[in-house]
C-alpha cells in the first residue's frame, strides 16, 4: 500500500470539488474492493475522498414509477427494498448471489458496479497484466482462463466484469445518473457504461475523470417472472462461471443478460426476441461471436443448459 | 516408560474422565479472543517491528541485481535482508530441500527474497514494493503430466520400497476374467488453513526466542537452528496456539529463520507472517499425483490382482506423495504391485498435507473399486467386505492390531440407508436433480512416537501437565488434562495443561494423527510415577493405592490427595518409548464413508446432501474433539472432490489462484448434516490408553465416496479431481 492522504466530504459538489483539486483521487465507499487493490498496490490512490456522508443513500419512486436509487445505497437496503423484492426480484435474486452478508452491507450501489475484475493474473502484479499494466501483455490468454471472458474480449485482455448487480440492471435497462464538477449532469443507459477493452482494457468504463455516479435509476416495473441463476463452483461466496439473468412473461417473451462471460454485463436485443424459440436459439444469438478458450469453452453449453432450466420453470 | 507389550487393564479403563465428550478446556480463551497467537505476542515481545517477505517474481533463474536504494529510503524501513547481508544459511535436514533465502540461485516462483524490516506493516509492505530486482530467468519443468513417460522409479523413502511385486501380478491380472485398468489424477492442494506461517522473534542476550505457529516444537527448534547456525541450546520456542496447520507447519518456513535473523539484526523483536499468496507458493502444498490402477477378479468377487502406479513430483529428495500407500494395507488379493514414479518439478516445494499419501490415493483407488463392482454386477458395499483381510496383504505374516473395516461399512450401510440406492446410475430424479448415493473406506496409520511429559501435584490440588507438545486446534489441550485427570482420580477442572514450549518435556508434536496418542501416552507414563510418588509420600505401598474423587485410598486408609504436596509440590516426569509392536503388527485406524449427492441437471452443480462415517479408530479419548476432528476432514476431503486445486500456470510455474478467494474451499452452505459414530473399541497394541489418531482419518476416502456418489446420480465417471462441472457437464442427457 502507498501512503496516501484522506479526506472525507459531505456532499456530492465537496466530493467533485475536492477530486478536481487533487489529481490522482479516488472516491472511497464501502470499500470491498479498492482497499484490497489499495494493499495489493494495484490501485495506487494519492488521495481518498470518503463519500459515505454525502447522502445519496435512499430509494425514492420516480414520478414515472420506477426507482431512483441512490449511489451510496447498500447492496443489502437495496436487496431488501420492499418495492426492489416484489417488482425487481432479479435485481434482489441478483444482489444476494453475491458475496457475502457482510461484504453486502458496506459496499454501495455505485462500488459495486465499478467494482474491478477478479481475473488472477490482474491481482497478481508479478504478471503481465494489460489491465493493470498497459502494454505489459495478457498472461490470462495462453495461462489459466477457465473463469475468463468467452465474448466481446479482445486480444489484449479477456477479463470479465464480476458484477452480479450490473447483470440484473442491464436486463432492468437502468439508466446511470451521473454528476460533474461544474455542477451539470448527464444521464446514460447503463449499456453505454462499460467500455470494450479493446486495445485499452486499462479504461473500463466510459466515466470521465472527475465524474461521479449519483443514482442509478429504474424504469417502470415490468411485470413477468423474474431468475436469476448464478452457477460457481460453491454454493456461497464464489464468483460466477456463468450467470444468467431473465424475465418473461406468459406469452414467451422476455429478456436475458449473462454474467460472467463478458468484461461488462452481457445482453443482446436481438436475443431477447429469440427468447420464446429456446434456450437453444436465444443462446446461439447471444453468443454467436465468442471465441472461447479451451479451458472457458464450456461457458457455451452451460449458458444454454441454464438457460433452459430457468425457462422450464418459468413455464411450469 | 517402554511400551512393548500390549496394554492390560490400567486406571485409564475406569473411564471416569477418559472417553467423556468434554469441552475444550481452552475454548473460552479462543472464543473470547484471548488466546495469543505467534503473531500476537504483544506483552511478551513489544514494540516488535514489521518484517514483510518480498517473495521471487520468477520461478527458475539467477539473480542479476538487487536496487534497495528507494526501499532503504522509504518511510520507516528499519533493515532489509537478502542473501548478500544474511549470512551464510544452512538447510534443514528434512524439508524444506528449498532454501529460505533465494540468492543468486532462485529455485521457486515467491520464494522468499527479501525481509523488509519496517516501524509498521504498512511501511514494510511499501518499501518492499519499490525493490528492484532484475533477473536471468531459465525455463522450468512445471508440468507433471509432461514426465509421464519419463520419470524414474522414485529413491526408496521413508515410507518404504518405491517398488513391490508379491507373486505374479502381470499374469494374474492378465487372466482375471474381469479387469478394470484406468488413470486418475489429483491436483496440487493448499493447506490453506487460517492462521498463516508467521514468527515473533526476541533476542534476550545471545538467547532467540521464537513465538512461532508450529505443530512441532523439537523440530521447529532443531532446524532452526541448522538454517541460521545459532546453536540450538540459546533457542526457545514456544507455540502456545496454532490456527490450522494440516501439516504445513510440521516443518519451518522461511518466516521464522528470517526474523530470527531481522531481530538480531535491528536489536529490537521482529514479526513476519507469510502473506496469503506467499502461503501458497512460498511454503508447501500437498503435490499433484497421476495414478493408474489395475485390478482383476473373480466372478465370486475377489480381487487376484491389484496394482497401483503413482506418479508425483517435486524438487530434488523432496516430500513423496506416494499415493499407493493404502494399497499395501487394504484390500486382500494374492498377486500385488505397486510402484512409485517421480518427476522433478520447479514448482514451489510439496510437503505433506494432511492424511500425505492417504488422502491422494484413496481418491483414486476407491473410484477403481466402485467401477470393479459395477463391473461385477455387485454392491460396492459387499465388494469391499468381500476383499477384506485381517492380515496386512503386502506382509502376511503381519497381522492387524485391530481391523473392523467390515463392521464400519455393515453398521454404516444400514444407519445410511444404503438399501435404498439406485443399482443403476442416474436412476433417481427429483426437481432437477440427479440423486445419488456413493461409499469408500478410510484407512489411515496409527502411529506413536517417543514422546516424554512432566506432572506436577501442588498443594492446593492441581495437577499440572506440561509437555511441548501442540495443540493445532486438534483437542490436545482437553485430552492431556482427561489423561492427567483420569490417572490421578480429579476432575478435569484440577488439571492445567501448559504445551507448546522448548522449555518442556519433548514430544513428536502434532501431525500424522499421530500426535494424540503420542502425547497421552506420555501423560500417561508420567502420571504412573508420579502416582508412585505420591502414593510413597502418603506411606502407601507401591502400586495399591486407588486414586479417586480426589482421594488416594489404601486399605482402609484414604487420604487427600493434595495431602501429599503439603510439604511441596511432587512432580515426575518420563519418556514414553515404544518397542516393536508396530512392527509385529500393522497398526491403522479404519472407516466407511457414505455420502449422498444431488447433481443438478441442467447445470451439474452438485450440492452433498448428507454424510456418514463410521469410524473404527480404537479408544475415542473424547468424542466431542474427535468428531469435530472426523468432520473437519469430511469437509476437506469435500473441497477436494468438488473444488479445491492449485492451478499450475504452466509457461511461468506457480499456483495462479494464490488467494483464498480464488483457491476455495467449501463453505457453510457445501456442507450438508455430517454424522460420525465411532466404533466402541479398544486396540491394547498402539499405546497404554488402547487410542489411535482420527485427525486424518476423515479425509481419507471421502473425497472417492462422492465421486461415486455423482456417478450413481449421473451415469458420469469422472477420473479427475476436482470434479468442476466442466469434466462432465456435455456428458449430462439435454434439457
Amino acid at each position: 500500500m502507498r501512503p496516501f492522504s484522506y479526506q472525507r466530504a459531505t456532499s456530492a459538489a465537496e466530493a467533485l470539488r475536492l477530486a478536481s483539486e487533487l489529481p490522482g483521487a479516488r472516491f472511497i465507499a464501502g470499500g470491498t474492493n479498492l482497499l484490497d487493490l489499495m494493499k495489493l498496490s494495484i490501485e495506487r490512490p494519492s488521495h481518498l475522498i470518503d463519500i459515505n456522508r454525502i447522502g445519496l443513500d435512499r430509494i425514492e419512486d420516480t414520478p414515472e414509477g420506477g426507482l431512483r436509487i441512490g449511489a451510496l445505497v447498500r447492496n443489502t437496503d437495496l436487496a431488501s427494498h420492499k418495492r426492489v423484492r416484489k417488482e425487481y426480484a432479479v435485481l434482489t435474486k441478483a444482489v444476494v448471489a453475491g458475496a457475502s452478508g457482510q461484504i453486502r452491507n458496506k459496499a454501495s450501489t455505485a462500488g459495486n458496479l465499478l467494482q474491478r475484475t477478479r481475473c488472477p493474473y490482474f491481482y497478481n502484479t508479478d504478471q503481465p497484466c494489460n489491465k493493470r499494466n498497459p502494454g505489459s501483455g495478457c498472461s490470462a490468454i495462453g495461462g489459466f482462463s477457465r473463469s475468463l471472458a468467452i465474448i466481446g474480449a479482445s486480444d489484449t485482455c479477456i477479463a470479465t466484469q464480476p458484477s452480479d448487480m450490473a447483470v440484473a440492471l442491464r436486463l432492468l435497462d437502468a439508466i446511470i445518473e451521473i454528476e460533474r464538477q461544474d455542477g451539470s449532469g448527464r444521464t446514460i443507459p447503463i449499456a453505454d457504461l462499460y467500455k470494450a477493452p479493446g486495445t485499452s482494457p486499462d479504461v473500463e468504463t466510459t466515466l470521465a475523470a472527475g465524474e461521479l455516479i449519483t443514482a442509478v435509476v429504474l424504469p417502470p416495473p415490468s411485470g413477468g417472472k423474474h431468475f436469476y441463476h448464478k452457477v460457481r463452483d460453491r454454493a456461497s461466496y464464489a464468483f460466477a462461471l456463468v450467470s444468467v439473468a431473465v424475465i418473461v412473461h406468459d406469452n414467451g417473451s422476455g429478456k436475458v443478460a449473462l454474467g460472467g462471460v463478458a468484461p461488462k454485463p452481457w445482453r443482446l436485443e436481438t436475443a431477447d426476441a429469440a427468447l420464446p424459440l429456446g434456450a437453444e436459439a436465444a443462446t446461439a444469438t447471444l453468443l454467436a461471436s465468442a471465441t472461447p478458450t479451451h479451458e472457458n469453452a464450456y461457458k457455451i453449453p452451460l449458458v444454454e443448459r441454464t438457460l433452459g432450466s430457468i425457462l422450464s420453470q418459468a413455464r411450469s | 516408560m517402554r511400551f512393548d507389550t500390549p496394554a492390560t487393564t490400567n486406571p485409564i479403563d475406569q473411564l471416569r474422565v477418559i472417553g467423556k465428550p468434554h469441552d475444550r478446556i481452552d475454548g473460552p480463551l479462543k472464543t473470547t479472543g484471548n488466546a495469543t497467537y505467534a503473531y500476537e505476542q504483544h506483552a511478551a515481545a513489544p514494540n516488535a517491528a514489521y518484517g514483510f517477505i518480498l517473495g521471487a517474481g520468477i520461478a527458475k533463474g539467477t539473480i542479476k541485481s538487487i536496487d534497495l536504494d528507494e526501499a532503504r529510503r522509504a518511510p520507516g524501513t528499519l533493515e532489509i535482508i537478502t542473501y548478500e547481508n544474511a549470512g551464510p544459511l544452512g538447510f534443514a535436514p528434512f524439508i524444506p530441500r528449498t532454501a529460505a533465502l533465494a540468492g543468486p540461485r532462485v529455485t521457486h516462483y515467491h520464494q522468499a527474497i527479501a525481509l523488509v524490516v519496517a516501524e509498521t506493516f504498512e511501511q514494510a509492505r511499501d518499501a518492499a514494493s519499490h525493490i528492484r530486482i532484475t533477473y536471468s530467468e531459465e525455463a522450468g519443468r512445471y508440468d507433471l503430466a509432461a514426465q509421464y513417460d519419463t520419470a524414474p522409479i522414485a529413491p526408496d523413502y521413508i515410507l518404504g520400497p518405491s517398488e513391490m511385486r508379491i507373486n505374479d501380478f502381470d499374469g494374474a491380472f492378465a487372466s482375471a476374467p474381469f479387469q478394470l485398468d484406468e488413470t486418475y489424477t489429483t491436483p496440487p492442494e493448499s493447506h490453506a488453513m487460517m492462521e498463516p506461517q508467521a514468527t515473533t522473534a526476541v533476542w534476550e542476550g545471545d538467547q532467540l526466542i521464537c513465538w512461532t505457529s508450529t505443530q512441532g516444537i523439537a523440530v521447529a527448534l532443531g532446524d532452526l537452528a541448522a538454517v541460521t547456525g545459532i546453536p540450538p541450546e540459546n533457542i526457545r520456542v514456544v507455540s502456545p496456539f496454532i490456527g490450522g496447520g494440516f501439516g504445513s507447519k510440521s516443518f519451518n518456513h522461511a518466516d521464522i529463520s528470517l526474523a530470527a535473523i531481522a531481530a538480531r539484526m535491528v536489536g529490537r523483536p521482529v514479526k513476519v507472517a507469510m502473506q496469503r499468496p506467499l502461503v501458497i507458493n512460498n511454503t508447501t502444498h500437498r503435490p499433484a499425483t497421476i495414478q493408474r490402477i489395475k485390478l482383476g477378479a473373480n466372478a465370486d468377487g475377489k480381487i487376484t490382482a491389484i496394482g497401483h502406479e503413482a506418479l508425483f513430483g517435486n524438487v530434488e529428495n523432496g516430500w513423496q506423495e506416494s499415493a499407493i500407500v493404502p494399497t499395501r494395507h487394504l484390500y486382500a488379493g494374492a498377486n500385488r504391485m505397486t510402484l512409485a514414479r517421480m518427476a522433478t518439478l520447479d514448482l514451489p516445494e510439496g510437503s505433506t498435507m494432511r492424511a500425505p499419501c492417504e488422502a491422494a490415493g484413496m481418491m483414486a483407488l476407491e473410484i477403481a473399486m466402485d467401477e470393479m463392482a459395477e463391473k461385477l454386477g455387485m454392491d460396492p458395499v459387499e465388494f469391499r467386505i468381500v476383499n477384506d483381510t485381517q492380515v496386512s496383504p503386502d506382509h502376511p505374516e503381519r497381522p492387524f492390531s485391530l481391523r473392523k473395516l467390515n463392521e464400519c461399512f455393515r453398521l454404516g450401510a444400514d444407519r445410511f440407508g444404503w438399501q435404498d440406492r439406485p443399482s443403476r446410475p442416474r436412476a433417481v430424479q427429483e426437481d432437477g436433480w440427479y440423486i445419488g448415493m456413493g461409499t469408500a473406506a478410510a484407512i489411515r496409520g496409527a502411529l506413536a512416537f517417543p514422546s516424554a511429559a512432566r506432572v506436577r501435584l501442588a498443594s492446593d490440588g492441581i495437577v499440572t501437565v506440561e509437555c511441548d507438545m501442540t495443540d493445532i486446534g486438534t483437542g490436545t489441550y482437553t485430552v492431556l488434562a482427561q489423561t492427567a485427570a483420569e490417572m490421578m482420580g480429579v476432575d478435569i477442572d484440577q488439571v492445567a495443561v501448559s504445551l507448546g514450549d522448548s522449555n518442556l518435556p519433548a514430544t513428536a508434536g502434532s501431525g500424522g494423527q499421530y500426535g494424540c496418542a503420542s502425547s497421552t501416552g506420555a501423560v500417561y507414563a508420567a502420571c504412573v510415577k508420579l502416582r508412585e510418588l505420591v502414593a510413597e509420600t502418603l506411606g502407601f505401598p507401591g502400586g495399591e493405592a486407588i486414586f479417586e474423587g480426589g482421594m488416594v485410598r489404601h486399605g482402609e486408609t484414604s487420604l487427600p490427595l493434595a495431602i501429599a504436596a503439603a510439604n511441596g509440590e511432587l512432580a515426575a516426569e518420563d519418556l514414553m518409548e515404544y518397542g516393536d509392536l508396530f512392527q509385529t503388527f500393522d497398526q491403522q485406524t479404519f472407516g466407511a464413508h457414505f455420502v449422498k449427492v444431488a447433481v443438478n441437471s441442467a447445470t451439474a452443480e452438485v450440492r452433498v446432501r448428507s454424510m456418514l462415517m463410521v469410524c473404527a479408530a480404537g479408544r475415542i479419548l473424547n468424542p466431542k474433539t474427535a468428531r469435530s476432528q472426523v468432520i473437519g476432514g469430511m469437509t476437506m476431503g469435500l473441497g477436494g472432490a468438488l473444488m479445491e486445486e492449485l492451478v499450475v500456470d504452466k509457461n511461468r510455474g506457480f499456483f495462479v489462484n494464490h488467494d483464498l478467494a480464488s483457491y476455495e474451499v467449501p463453505v457453510h452452505a457445501d456442507i450438508p448434516h455430517q454424522e460420525v459414530v465411532f466404533l466402541d473399541e479398544v486396540d491394547p497394541y498402539t499405546s497404554p490408553l488402547k487410542a489411535k489418531g482420527v485427525g486424518e482419518l476423515g479425509i481419507s476416502g471421502v473425497a472417492a465416496a462422492i465421486a461415486n456418489a455423482i456417478y450413481n446420480a449421473t451415469g458420469v465417471r469422472v477420473r479427475q479431481y476436482p470434479m468442476t462441472l466442466e469434466k462432465y457437464l456435455s456428458e449430462l442427457p439435454q434439457i
